[in-house]
């Protein structure tokens, strides 16, 4: 898009504690020019406080923010060319959608302000609502009266603070689309703070899950999905089935592994930990790439891939697949994801079944964490 | 058996409604009596129907002099304590420091003082220091007892009012004292007028605190309680019957304007 | 949209700043509360601590005073003047019970029956404010006038008889008695139990009393085990606020009443202001002060509403 890098956030050794409580730990993370970045994780992971940072909200305990090759780091909020999309939108109740949008221009000296405001108006099409007060507009609109009244200031980096997080689903999925479609468009870098994982990936080119203070992982959407490498990345984005299971011994590129009996095989290069013969590994394998075969046809599966026995405990059916919980000797809980093709109709609780997927689609993590890191909790949601 | 049943269902709105006569009962009388021409000099039995207070409510010696004093002082008040208990406010809600607690005990213990032990006191100190009880000694107190209605309105409204307006008013390029002229003032402003309205009220009919501090200064409801011992002109009514018709077209006048704004904003 | 891509990008100061960490003026709360604060202390804490030395000290007027820890002030003061003492609280007790009683209603209606009428009761609960409080006192002078309807209305009923053998009034009169007394103050404080009463009842979710009605209540049972405990903070508030002021008035019992229905306050306003007596006066400013105080403790305590300010 361009080449200059004055849109580049460089975060080096920001951290942030309140009295004896660190909300992020020393971090460092460049976010390029143009990219639409997700910084993803439950509440209080600190994930909103980086986001702080960076707009001069917060200030940080020791590093320093970057915009481009300007150090930001004590500039207060107002003095940097950055902008946010704040949680619940924050418009101003006591003026209209055309005061709350020429606001900044307002601020920063503009006289004629009206042209740009009403341009920015018909983008977000809200044209009609101008002389409104925000407390007249639906949800969906005032989110993008906020988003409006950021982005006319043409900042460097726009910041979004879980800016979908007051809509409900359908809107949600539809503004998804809109904040791409707008990023694609104006070409800014965009921070997006998010605890829904799916909206991360849809919208992000690069995700940073975080928790407890820390980035665990960062990458691309399908990068952190497939290569977790960690048990809470791999168990907060999406579902995973982990088994703890033992090194046996190396054949070529792969690595043999003794869970509960059996055998499993592990691609090397999917394994984050160390592996010594005798070492424990978490093989972790998504419940979409498990194929379930009745008992009876277990003689057809073919060789080569993982397998693991079981029983049916539990199914449901939700349209497009049918999701089994399998009780096996190594998982009590293990979920299986069955596209609805063509319907066994003996895989019924009870019945005792065959698990089998391709190695390829194992991973390996480190076994000293906890198993059930990220795991959603009913609680959970909310920021 | 329909009347049982109805006066059962709605016994809760008579007794609501014989409440509200019991509390009306006392201006209706001002207002009738307003128009009486007592033979004596206190205005407590009917006699006949006259305007002549009306059309001369300047007419009792000292009663309008009185008046404006109230009023001065009332207005004087109001300045003081909304300017000094907004920013109490906006202390106790937007910072953290030490003796929080002191703070608010210290807000809170003139409500819950009946007024004659702040005012018996208050006495004492102005005797200790040899102040000349007056216009000045009546403003001080006022502005003291006010202040803690104040706090507690304006704190009301600043507690509700969402951080991050601020936060975006900062982010949107507006400096600390734009961000608070801007944003925080117009925002908290309702909760403002709320305390400076009810300063005003409380000051202007304050009758203990005055009665222990005035000297020989003489407000309004001190003109009254003078006139209760000596005989009571039917001016007094006047100004009484004056203040409710004021207060009321004022409400009813904001009411409607409050109501066409909303609607043509829907 | 290309006029938003193509414009420059705003405040870019290139050169990067060094600045010093902005402090967020760790000192401003302090500075926003001296004034206030100031006066408070000067004008409320102050006069307090004058007054615990006034009613410790001995002298008199002519020859001026001296702290002489004299605490037999108090004494004397609580054996002459007990009886003012009880008479405060059993008529501000009776006044908040009234208020109580009558304000609940009105309250309930206001929050849940008016309906479109609401505003307009609301502004007819408020207005009488505006007139001066001693203009509507001296009003019930002529409502409970000797030869007024009322009392000849409760004469005509005999209830003049009952009210007089429980000593609440005396012969065909009304005024001068406890009864005008304890009107007075119930009058006079009325909107101040209303307003916190309907305060809490409009919080009440209206549903809550479908859902009561669906879970086999019947309507006073609603009342008793819903309303009433969800009102509670406003019961609470609203007593303290009408119980408070009743104690230490003495503009009612002064108006309203005689010799014999004097209460604290008249002593107090009288000690001060004609008697000249002010180490008494003091005293007994005190004693009321710590009385209320405690009373008011006690009653929160019990009542679990601790967070009420």
């Amino acid at each position: 898009m361009t080449t200059d890098n004055s849109g580049d956030v460089r975060l080096s050794g920001i951290s942030k504690t309140y009295g004896a409580f660190t909300a992020v730990h020393p971090l460092d993370l460049t976010v390029p020019q143009g990219s639409f970045f997700a910084l993803l994780g439950a509440s209080g992971c600190g994930k909103t406080t980086t986001l702080r940072m960076i707009a001069g909200l917060e200030e940080p305990t020791a590093g320093a923010v970057r915009l481009g090759d300007q150090d930001v780091t004590h500039l207060p909020p107002y003095k940097r060319p950055v902008n946010t999309v704040f949680q619940s939108y924050a418009l101003f109740p006591h003026l209209d959608i055309f005061e709350n949008v020429a606001f900044g221009l307002r601020r920063r000296g503009i006289k004629s302000v009206k042209k740009q405001v009403e341009e920015m108006l018909d983008l977000v099409q809200l044209g009609e609502q101008a002389r409104k007060k925000p407390h007249q507009l639906s949800g969906g609109q005032q989110q993008r009266v906020a988003v409006a009244r950021a982005l006319i200031n043409h900042p460097k980096v726009l910041l979004l603070d879980e800016p979908l997080g007051a809509l409900d689903l359908k809107l949600r999925r539809q503004m998804q689309l809109e904040l791409k479609r707008i990023q694609t468009e104006v070409g800014i870098t965009f921070i997006h703070v998010t605890h829904d994982q799916e909206e991360a990936m849809t919208m992000a080119d690069t995700v940073a899950v975080m928790n407890a203070g820390r980035v665990e992982q960062l990458g691309s959407p399908t990068d952190l999905y497939e290569n977790p490498q960690t048990t809470f990345v791999a168990n907060f984005l999406g579902t995973s089935n982990l088994i703890e299971a033992e090194v046996d011994s190396r054949s070529g590129e792969d690595i043999v592994l003794r869970a509960g009996g059996g055998k499993l095989s592990l691609p090397g290069a999917r394994c984050s930990a160390p592996t010594t013969t005798g070492g424990k590994v978490l093989v972790g394998v998504r419940p979409e790439k498990i194929s379930l075969t009745h008992a009876d046809d277990a003689g057809e599966i073919p060789e080569g891939r993982n397998r693991i026995t079981g029983r049916i405990v539990d199914s449901s059916f939700i349209g497009v697949s049918t999701q089994y919980v399998i009780d096996s000797p190594v998982c009590p809980e293990f979920e299986v994801y069955a596209q609805n093709i063509d319907r066994d109709v003996r895989l019924v609780p009870g019945a005792e079944v065959v698990l089998h997927w391709n190695p390829a689609h194992t991973f390996g993590l480190d076994a000293a964490q906890d198993i059930d890191a990220g795991v959603e909790t009913v609680e959970e949601d909310a920021a | 058996m329909a009347f049982v049943h109805w006066l059962k269902r709605n016994l809760v709105v008579l007794a609501g409604l014989l409440t509200l006569g019991y509390l009306l009962l006392p201006n209706v009388i001002v207002t009738v009596f307003s128009f009486n021409k007592p033979k004596g000099r206190f205005n407590y039995e009917w006699q006949q129907f006259s305007t002549d207070a009306w059309k001369d409510p300047c007419g009792v010696a000292d009663m309008c002099g009185s008046l404006s004093v109230s009023l001065q002082i009332a207005v004087w008040a109001t300045l003081g304590a909304t300017i000094l208990g907004t920013m109490i406010a906006f202390a106790l809600v937007r910072y953290r420091f030490r003796a929080r607690g002191a703070v608010n005990s210290l807000i809170f213990l003139p409500m819950a003082m009946p007024e004659v032990v702040m005012a018996a006191s208050l006495l004492t100190l102005f005797l200790n220091m040899g102040a000349q009880l007056g216009f000045w000694t009546i403003l001080i107190a006022h502005i003291m007892f006010c202040l803690s209605f104040v706090v507690t309105a304006v704190k009301a409204r600043v507690m509700s009012m969402d951080p991050r307006l601020e936060q975006a008013a900062q982010d949107l390029y507006a400096g600390p004292a734009q961000t608070f002229l801007r944003v925080t003032l117009p925002i908290a402003a309702p909760g403002i007028a709320a305390g400076a309205l009810l300063a005003f009220a409380l000051s202007f009919d304050d009758f203990i605190i005055t009665n222990f501090n005035a000297g020989s200064t003489v407000t309004f409801p001190m003109f009254v309680w003078g006139s209760a011992q000596r005989g009571t002109p039917v001016q007094i009514n006047v100004i009484g019957t004056a203040m409710f018709i004021v207060a009321v077209l004022f409400v009813l006048a904001s009411m409607v304007i409050g109501n066409r704004r909303n609607r043509r904003k829907a | 949209m290309s006029a938003v891509t193509e414009a420059p990008p705003p405040l870019a100061p290139t050169a990067p700043e060094k600045k010093p960490p902005r402090r967020r003026g760790r000192l401003t709360p302090y500075w926003l509360l001296l004034p206030g604060i100031l006066w408070l202390v000067v004008f409320f804490a102050l006069p307090m601590i004058y007054q615990a030395s006034t009613s410790v000290q001995t002298g008199s007027l002519e020859q001026g005073y001296k702290v002489t820890w004299h605490f037999a002030t108090y004494w004397d003061a609580l054996g002459e003047y007990w009886p003012q003492f009880v008479r405060s609280v059993l008529y501000a007790a009776a006044a908040t019970l009234l208020c109580l009683l009558l304000g609940y209603p009105l309250a309930y209606l206001i929050a849940f029956r008016a309906g479109r009428w609401r505003n307009l009761i609301m502004v007819l609960v408020i207005a009488p404010f505006f007139t001066s409080f001693l203009i509507r006192t001296l009003a019930w002078k002529t409502i409970l006038a000797d030869s007024g309807p009322v009392v000849g209305a409760l004469n005509t009923l005999h209830v003049l008889d009952v009210t007089n053998w429980l000593g609440w009034t005396q012969g065909d009169r009304v005024l001068a008695t406890p009864l005008a007394v304890v009107c007075g103050l119930t009058y006079n404080f009325l909107p101040f139990m209303i307003l916190p009463l309907y305060t809490s009842l409009e919080r009440i979710d209206g549903r809550l009393h479908e859902a009561a009605g669906d879970l086999y209540a019947k309507p006073f049972t609603t009342f008793r085990k819903v309303t009433f405990p969800l009102s509670m903070p406003g019961v609470v508030s609203g007593t303290l606020l009408t119980f408070i002021p009743a104690a230490g008035d003495y503009v009612n019992a002064d108006l309203l009443g005689s010799t014999d229905t004097r209460m604290v306050g008249n002593v107090i306003q009288t000690q001060f202001l004609r008697i000249l007596d002010y180490p008494t006066a003091a005293a007994l400013s005190f004693i009321l002060m710590a009385a209320i105080l405690i009373m008011v403790t006690l009653y929160i305590r019990r009542s679990g509403t601790e967070d009420l300010v």
